[in-house]
């Protein structure tokens, strides 16, 4: 929907360029270690949200920080935190929430890139159910997504007081569509597209992007244990670099890259859609490297974390907030 | 700009664009009307069948939808043990050979006092009817189950893959009232594979690359010729990709269950038309496109056969023009190059052939006739003008010939003094009928005559000379004027076949004594000129004209002239001379004129008339002889 500008680009590119540089030093002494095998589990099945791993490995950026790489299918069915924990995956996407809590509970994660910069979950109801704003919500039906997903909701009819009815949402909207709900969970890259792709005329939405009303809770990141990072810094290093390379690759190609994307998602026997690969790919884009800012890519600012750290206080998540610094260890390290 | 190209190119030109013209527009009227007959029939073919394919496509769907009703209503009314609910899905399902599956899922509160397991489901496998326990957790949020418990309604499922098999779920929800309260108890489903339907639509074919799709309730296409996009996309998502709004807007008004035909442009930007109809049950909407080039296709042939015929009819219609106009101005070519030939005089120019019997051969022949007549013509003219000529050059032979019949020495005797006399003749033609004449018979005898023969010209000029030398020789016996007239009468009324006659006045003069012995045959009487002033005229005889009639008498009369009388003689060339307005010059007039001009000599006074009748017919032609004589008696 919204294509980036063009300063943007040049930005990114301006980027891709030096990584390069980075990649290019780095190389040869990389191609005389043996590889380093090691597994990375993302959130969801195979789509656009995840374009940048795919490229990192389809244009070898792993291989070249000495990472021979294989990246899980991920699904419904399968939580990356208990990946992690158990160690099927040494590298796992998380979202900030989910990473939060878990630390706050014990679990010894790492964030070494914040992908996605700013939240991108909203809440959407039809017009013509009567809600306009966010009073219009109480005693619906509100479809939540399960687990962690249901945490920025609930921070939100925390904020503004309202008592809904909430209603287990699965993976389609068809339960929306269908009206058993009148408010259904959707991210702005995915199910937001989905709807309009249903038929329904943006006109006809009420929308509530979550961040707009002070629920900025940034989704993808990518994490590790703490002992994995502490064994192999390298590694981790390597890693989070190899994926920022990628998805400044992905958005510099993005045909290329909806190539890769659709082959991976027919291997694993999902419908797919370009169209909505493409807007999924935009839309990353523009969470990836926001325009409102200057901001690094990758990079978890304390005053998101903080922010972050408060609505899930606020919302009993958690007790304490976890230390910023052992959070992203290894960020701190790269400053 | 035409003006100076031939009529052939003109008639060639005019009647090759007129035709095209017609034929152009009669042509384009043509595809125009056929194509919109072959459009109507089309939507009608079109919608006769969708209607058909629709209605074949909900009557297995209704079946469905009546196994899950039928289900649902069963676990509503009664509480049936676990094995009596297997017994009437396994029945269900074996009487129902349209679904692949039906059962019966509970809500999870249902099974506390319950022997009910949370769903029984069976379904075809191989052709044999089996159980299959399921999923026991996770049915309670998929769509099939969900949807119709948080909607409260019957529900159909938007279509998904079982494995390899498309699928689509019809779910109705059952309850029960306990205390008044009605709770949900579950939901019954039924499955059905949609293969067949895939199998029917893809069997629609229209024209030879029109095809249907069927899209889900909410776009998601189900059934399609590129099965790249069966359940990868939806319609919108098609639009999308195509930037194509009107495809977007057609995708609403399917999925919002309308019908219609429409015209719209596909991805490959080919023009295309499409009948939609929805298929009620589900929401889902059947479409038949059909591009918009073969739609076309036949009236294009049609037209095109239209155009070359056309074609070949108007260049047929111009070669025969161009013959035509030909066969036409060929002719006149050469007949207009002929009249060239024959303005310069050339008669023997040879004229075109023409055969034909039409208005040129007609021309062809006038011409021709034209042509001999003028040469005819111009023959006789070339001869009559000869003839003419030599008339006239002896008529100009017998003027000089009459003219010295008269004397014309003026004064006749100049050793007479005792008279005088002046004459003058003017003939109207060449030759004339007027005479007139004067001899002495004797010394002392002057014997004048003057006469009017009737009629003009040639034969009056004959008569004029027989009757002159007549007179001349009958007088010379020295006869008195009564007796002359008397025999020349008789010789000439003799053997007057012609019936010709002469009007005379003959006198004698006494040169002595100045008495005029007279007789009058017919002629007009002349005037006495008084020498002491007044003008007389002499009385009329009333005898005959000379030449009418044998024996008739002529009487003898006399008069006396005094010393300078005169005798005024004349013909009624005078008195009787027309003007432009057709008056006479009249005896009046002649008489005034006279008495103006008494005293004048006598030539002077022939002269003075002569100007007056001359002064008085103007441009008028001078329509008979004029002659005068006049005799003045001078005495010793």
């Amino acid at each position: 929907m919204v294509a980036a500008p063009s300063t943007a680009k040049r930005a990114f590119l301006a980027l891709a360029a030096a990584v390069f540089c980075v990649v290019a030093s780095t190389s040869a002494s990389a191609a005389e270690r043996t590889l380093k095998k090691a597994s990375f589990i993302p959130a969801w099945n195979p789509q656009a949200q995840f374009a940048g791993y795919y490229m990192a490995l389809e244009k070898g950026f792993y291989q070249k920080h000495g990472i021979d790489l294989s990246i899980l299918n991920g699904g419904p069915e399968t939580s990356t935190s208990e990946y992690l924990h158990s160690g099927k995956a040494d590298f796992a996407v998380l979202w900030l929430a989910t990473a939060i809590r878990e630390r706050a509970a014990g679990v010894r994660l790492v964030n070494l890139a914040q992908i996605i910069q700013k939240s991108s979950m909203m809440l959407i109801a039809r017009k013509s159910s009567g809600i306009a704003k966010p009073a219009d919500m109480n005693g619906k039906k509100v479809g939540l997504w399960q687990g962690p997903f249901a945490i920025p909701p609930r921070a939100f009819f925390k904020k503004y007081g309202l008592r809904v009815h909430e209603v287990p949402q699965s993976y389609t909207i068809n339960l929306f569509l269908h009206g058993g709900i009148d408010v259904a969970s959707a991210m702005w890259y995915n199910e937001y597209h989905t709807i309009l792709n249903a038929g329904i005329d943006p006109d006809e939405l009420s929308i509530f992007l979550l961040k707009d009303y002070g629920i900025n809770l940034p989704e993808d990141g990518l994490y590790t244990l703490e002992k994995t990072l502490k064994n192999d810094p390298t590694l981790a290093k390597g890693f989070a670099q190899a994926s920022l390379e990628g998805w400044s690759y992905a958005f510099a190609h993005p045909e290329e890259t909806l190539d890769v994307v659709i082959r991976y998602m027919r291997e694993a026997k999902l419908p797919a859609d370009r169209m909505h690969q493409k807007w999924m790919l935009e839309r990353m884009r523009d969470l990836v490297i926001p325009k409102e800012n200057r901001r690094v890519m990758g990079r978890l600012t304390r005053n998101d974390y903080t922010a972050a750290g408060h609505i899930l206080l606020n919302n009993g998540e958690i007790r304490t907030l976890p230390d910023f610094k052992a959070f992203t260890e290894q960020s701190d390290a790269q400053q | 700009m035409l003006s100076n190209k031939s009529i052939a190119f003109k008639l060639t030109l005019v009647i090759t664009l007129c035709s095209t013209c017609i034929f152009a527009s009669l042509l384009g009227y043509n595809y125009y009307r056929s194509r919109l007959v072959l459009r109507k029939e089309l939507v009608r073919d079109a919608r006769n069948l969708t209607t058909a394919s629709v209605n074949r496509i909900e009557t297995v769907l209704t079946a469905v939808t009546k196994v899950a009703e039928g289900v649902a209503r069963s676990l509503e009314n009664t509480r049936p043990t676990s094995e009596e609910l297997s017994s009437l899905l396994r029945s269900t399902l074996a009487e129902n050979p349209e679904i692949y599956g039906c059962g019966a899922a509970f809500e999870p509160h249902a099974t506390g006092t319950d022997s009910h397991p949370y769903i029984t489901y069976f379904h075809r496998d191989h052709g044999r009817i089996v159980y299959a326990p399921g999923d026991t957790l996770n049915y309670l949020q998929q769509d099939w189950y969900q949807i119709s418990r948080e909607t409260g309604k019957k529900e159909w499922t938007e279509p998904y893959y079982e494995g390899n098999v498309l699928m689509a779920t019809c779910s109705v929800p059952f309850y029960e009232t306990t205390d008044g309260a009605r709770h949900l108890k579950g939901v019954a489903f039924s499955d059905v594979s949609l293969d067949w339907l895939t199998e029917l639509v893809a069997s629609i074919k229209v024209l030879k690359n029109g095809y249907a799709f069927l899209i889900s309730r909410y776009g998601t296409i189900v059934t399609h010729p590129d099965r790249a996009m069966i359940m990868n996309v939806t319609i919108f998502g098609f639009a999308e990709a195509a930037k194509d709004p009107t495809l977007r807007e057609l995708g609403r008004k399917m999925i919002k269950g309308g019908s219609d035909f429409i015209p719209f442009t596909n991805l490959k930007g080919v023009k295309c038309w499409v009948y939609y109809a929805p298929i009620p049950s589900t929401g889902w909407s059947l479409a038949v496109v059909f591009p918009e080039t073969e739609l076309l296709d036949q009236v294009k042939t049609l037209s095109l056969t239209g155009a070359l015929i056309g074609l070949g009819g108007i260049m047929l219609l111009t070669m025969a023009v161009v013959l035509i106009a030909r066969s036409i101005t060929f002719p006149l070519k050469t007949l207009a190059g002929a009249t060239t030939a024959i303005a310069r005089g050339d008669f023997d120019v040879e004229l075109p052939p023409v055969s034909t019997q039409d208005e040129v051969g007609k021309l062809a022949d006038a011409f021709a006739a034209m042509k001999s007549s003028l040469k005819e013509y111009i023959k006789r003219l070339t001869e009559t003008t000869a003839a003419k000529e030599r008339i006239e050059s002896e008529l100009r032979i017998a003027r000089d010939i009459q003219r010295d019949f008269l004397p014309r020495t003026f004064p006749p005797f100049p050793d007479r003094q005792e008279f005088d006399l002046y004459a003058v003749m003017e003939p109207a033609k060449e030759v004339a009928g007027d005479f007139y004449d004067f001899f002495f018979v004797d010394d002392t005898h002057l014997c004048f005559v003057i006469a009017d023969v009737s009629g003009k010209g040639v034969p009056a000029a004959l008569f004029m000379a027989m009757s002159l030398t007549l007179i001349k020789a009958t007088a010379r016996y020295g006869l008195p004027p009564e007796e002359i007239l008397y025999r020349v009468n008789n010789v000439l009324a003799r053997e007057n076949d012609s019936c010709m006659f002469v009007t005379a006045f003959l006198g004698i003069l006494d040169t002595e004594s100045g008495e005029v012995i007279y007789a009058n045959g017919g002629h007009n009487p002349p005037l006495h000129l008084k020498h002491g002033g007044g003008v007389a005229w002499l009385a009329r005889s009333g005898s005959l004209m000379v030449g009418v009639m044998e024996d008739a008498p002529y009487r003898c009369e006399r008069i006396l002239l005094e010393p300078g009388d005169c005798l005024f003689l004349y013909t009624d060339g005078v008195n009787e001379a027309i003007n432009a307005r057709e008056e006479a010059f009249s005896n009046d007039r002649l008489e005034r004129r006279l008495r103006a001009l008494q005293g004048f000599e006598i030539k002077d006074v022939v002269f003075g008339i002569m100007a007056d009748v001359r002064a008085f017919t103007g441009e008028a032609p001078q329509f008979d002889d004029i002659t005068m004589m006049v005799i003045q008696y001078r005495g010793e």
